[in-house]
């Protein structure tokens, strides 16, 4: 058995085969599109956008002199008469997570040239992330209503009210770039843009499915540092 | 132009006069050069002039609008140092400068140099210009994104330089911004000044995102045919590791920005602390101005080494090239580069040994910015060691990378004595700081631009830029340098403060009075040479001298284009097949005293050519 090829460069598996593919000339990471290589490499930027903001958040919970308001009450929502909490956000929760997975099955659709499945499942995604946007608008607005401003907060510490809203506002603002390109993305998709060779509307070069995995790692970073906030913001 | 390369054809990559290794088993082929994996890259080609200069997709003209725009904000950010000469020197001549004023001249001069200028020169200008050139790529990857980058950038330039002309004028907080007094009532530009500023800065980090990607994904994936990383100029290298560095230490700017757009426009109180202003309590309370210094710094600290190591990069190659020699040491530069990007993360409170933090704390950031020392002086090492027995040509070219050697060495001595927290104390916030980052990350970093202009110059135009001129303009800049900031280490070291807008009644008032004149009348010469480069620029380009290709005989591949200055698609038909590092200078046995970096081995095989 011979090891797989990329034009007459051999692919080794482990840590040698790091080292093979680092040494060798035109690409460090053999056969990944350009356009993926950079998302990856934009996300690990934004990582660092995501943990300075999240770091700053610990270091203020932590110097301020006022007492920080106990987020199971803040964030409760009362269901049948029973304040539950964390309600609202559990089911946000539930849905991002749930549009990732629709994600993963539209990446694997586009690759088998399914045009039909893949712009339904972008289409899912796209709800789904509309849906947590609208529950995120709700969350805010009920807080709001409760008093609860950017630079001020009648439960405690006002930096509680800055760091949430500046944080999930980030993040809202995160998703929503991802809803406006996953409807962009289902319209070319159920087009068949990428069938026909359609040239892009701004780069004027012809897509690929390939674009619908780039799209796909945004997404599931976007759900991933939802993750992140919903631990230090909701459970600490 | 022409614009012949077209793009509709298929381009057989894989050339006919290359064999296969594998099935040429009787001789084999030592010429053998792995066939193309990544195919021909699509370009779009422009159809009118706006899209040929003005919304460009080309990385070559995206370089030249870079450089441009950056120097137009250079040319401010000197008119301000001017001002500010002018009041420390000669007061009586500068009526009509007011405390104010000189604050705002101060921090913009800061805060343009060091992002709008410098960054934006050596990543935007000559990243642009020579990455695909030099990687053997027909343009950036993602030209579009690449052309938005500029204009991102520009949008900042234009939004910075609207801050002088809003109601209040531009913020005088000092570059770094601290608040709380940034955003405070009675610093100047506290209101839309401070606002446009932020502004600007953000859609910096947005602009410079773009064009980092581009950068990184050019150099990694798109790299041609022979290529490998350590066969690339150290040129690539250093604009490469600082743009890893920009693209982590970039977002602390940006959400320190935001953070302080959101305390001055919706009084939240991220770094603001309870503030007690002519016996009322202000709104602000609990927040901690510490943290923007952290966030700053975390950022600020990490900016020197973008500006420092593209100037390391450039600097190297120009060395070689003009020393004829190959440059020392080339892993060991790599891995200095390397190294000194990824220590650069963990020094950055070396600039907050005053804030009052924890002095273990300063201790070991002491420590950490003192082992930066090591593969920095490797470095300086390894130039001294590429000029040792070389066949220096003392040119303008030379002479700017001979300058930036003594510059940066002396810039680098101090920085040492800075970076111990017990002489730090006492020298902070002194002439003695202006001084040593000045020379370290002003001076040193500008003298490889120039070394660099008139290196790539008859590339970019395809005409040489006048020697004498420029020997001019060497010797007026680096003399007249030294007379500005030799002076300022005493000037500290007698402790006159900086960022004063006069002495009052102080003993320096008499002490330091001569010295200051001297400083500013060497600061309005060296101000005033520069012109002499633009000057040189606008004659060169009416009646220079037609360049030939490839005038300095050097072996990178942006001097084998198929033509000069090299079109879009850099490479005409067939994309250049790498067979060696780009500094193989006077290899015995040769017939020449260079080797492109395109020459096959089989054509250099009684040389004792280094196996690169």
């Amino acid at each position: 058995m011979s090891e797989p090829k990329i034009d007459g460069f051999e692919l080794k598996p482990g840590f040698k085969g790091m080292a093979s593919d680092t040494a060798s000339d035109q690409t460090m990471f053999k056969g990944v599109h350009w356009g993926k290589a950079m998302m990856w490499i934009f996300l690990l930027s934004d990582t660092f956008v995501f943990s300075c903001f999240l770091i700053s958040y610990m270091k203020g919970r932590g110097s301020t002199p006022v007492e920080w308001p106990n987020p199971s009450e803040v964030f409760a929502l009362e269901a049948f008469g029973v304040p539950v909490p964390l309600l609202l956000i559990a089911l946000m929760t539930f849905v991002l997570i749930t549009s990732s997975g629709t994600m993963a099955i539209a990446v694997k659709y586009g690759y088998e040239k399914n045009r039909k499945m893949c712009g339904w499942l972008l289409l899912a995604t796209a709800l789904g992330g509309l849906t947590f946007v609208g529950m995120q608008a709700y969350e805010w607005s009920k807080l709001i209503h409760e008093g609860v401003r950017p630079w001020e907060n009648p439960f405690g510490a006002a930096q509680f009210g800055s760091f949430f809203f500046m944080i999930t506002g980030f993040h809202g603002f995160h998703v929503s770039i991802g809803v406006i390109f996953l409807f962009i993305y289902t319209y070319k998709v159920f087009a068949g843009h990428y069938e026909k060779g359609k040239k892009g509307w701004f780069t004027k070069l012809k897509g690929d499915y390939v674009e619908i995995e780039i799209l796909g790692l945004y997404w599931h970073f976007v759900d991933l540092v939802w993750v992140f906030i919903f631990a230090f913001f909701y459970l600490w | 132009m022409s614009d012949e390369y077209d793009n509709n054809k298929s381009y057989q990559a894989q050339s006919s006069e290359v064999m296969d290794g594998s099935t040429g088993s009787v001789n084999p082929d030592i010429d053998y050069v792995r066939p193309s994996e990544i195919g021909e890259q699509e370009l779009y080609h422009p159809h009118s002039f706006i899209e040929k200069w003005v919304f460009c997709q080309d990385a070559k003209v995206i370089g030249v609008q870079y450089f441009l725009t950056a120097v137009f904000t250079g040319v401010v950010g000197l008119i301000l140092s001017w001002l500010m000469r002018l009041q420390l020197g000669f007061p009586e001549l500068a009526g009509f400068m007011t405390a104010e004023h000189y604050y705002q001249f101060v921090t913009m001069h800061g805060m343009i140099m060091v992002v709008y200028f410098l960054t934006a020169l050596f990543l935007g200008g000559f990243g642009n210009y020579l990455i695909p050139l030099m990687v053997g790529a027909r343009d950036m990857v993602f030209p579009y994104v690449n052309m938005l980058s500029f204009w991102m950038f520009f949008v900042a330039v234009a939004v910075l330089m609207a801050s002088f002309f809003v109601p209040g004028g531009p913020t005088g907080a000092g570059w770094t911004l601290y608040p709380p007094q940034t955003i405070l009532e009675g610093t100047p530009g506290a209101g839309m000044g401070i606002l446009l500023m932020l502004i600007s800065l953000s859609l910096f980090v947005i602009g410079f995102t773009m064009g980092g990607l581009n950068y990184m994904i050019t150099i990694l994936q798109a790299r041609t045919r022979g290529m490998t990383l350590m066969r690339m100029p150290l040129t690539v290298w250093g604009i490469f590791t600082a743009t890893v560095l920009a693209m982590l230490a970039f977002p602390a700017l940006l959400v320190s920005a935001i953070m302080m757009t959101l305390d001055k426009v919706l009084q939240t109180s991220f770094f603001m602390p309870t503030i007690l202003k002519a016996g009322e309590v202000l709104e602000y309370g609990g927040g901690s101005p510490i943290l923007f210094q952290h966030l700053f710094w975390f950022f600020g600290h990490p900016e020197v080494y973008i500006v420092a190591l593209p100037a390391f990069g450039i600097v190297s190659d120009l060395i070689s090239v003009h020393a004829r020699k190959n440059i020392f040491g080339y892993r060991m530069m790599v891995w200095a580069i390397v190294g000194i990007g990824a220590l650069s993360f963990f020094v950055w409170a070396h600039h907050m040994y005053v804030s009052g933090m924890n002095p273990w704390f300063g201790f070991f950031f002491a420590t950490t910015t003192l082992i930066i020392a090591v593969p920095t002086a490797m470095k300086v090492y390894n130039w001294i060691l590429t000029l040792w027995r070389g066949n220096i040509r003392i040119n303008v070219v030379m002479l700017w990378c001979l300058g930036f050697i003594v510059t940066f060495v002396n810039g680098g001595i101090t920085g040492i004595f800075l970076g111990n927290v017990s002489v730090d104390v006492p020298l902070s916030d002194t002439y003695f700081v202006i001084a040593h980052f000045h020379m370290v990350m002003g001076i040193a970093p500008l003298m490889v631009i120039m070394g660099a202009v008139y290196h790539w110059f008859p590339l970019v135009a395809g005409k040489m830029l006048d020697e004498g001129l420029g020997k001019w303009h060497f010797w007026i800049t680096f003399l007249g340098a030294y007379s500005i900031y030799f002076p300022m280490h005493y000037l500290g070291f007698i402790g006159v403060p900086r960022r004063y807008f006069e002495m009052y009644d102080s003993p320096y008032m008499t002490s330091a009075v001569g010295m200051n004149e001297f400083i500013s009348i060497a600061a309005f010469i060296v101000g005033a040479a520069q012109f002499i480069l633009i000057f040189n620029i606008i004659k060169t380009l009416k009646t220079g001298k037609k360049a030939e290709q490839n005038p300095w005989k050097a072996n990178s591949l942006e001097w084998y284009t198929s033509t000069v200055p090299p079109e879009h698609g850099n490479f005409g038909d067939r994309l250049p097949v790498v067979h060696r590092w780009p500094y193989d200078f006077s290899v015995p046995g040769a017939k020449e005293d260079y080797i492109p970096q395109t020459t096959a081995p089989s054509e250099v095989i009684h040389t004792e050519v280094e196996k690169t």
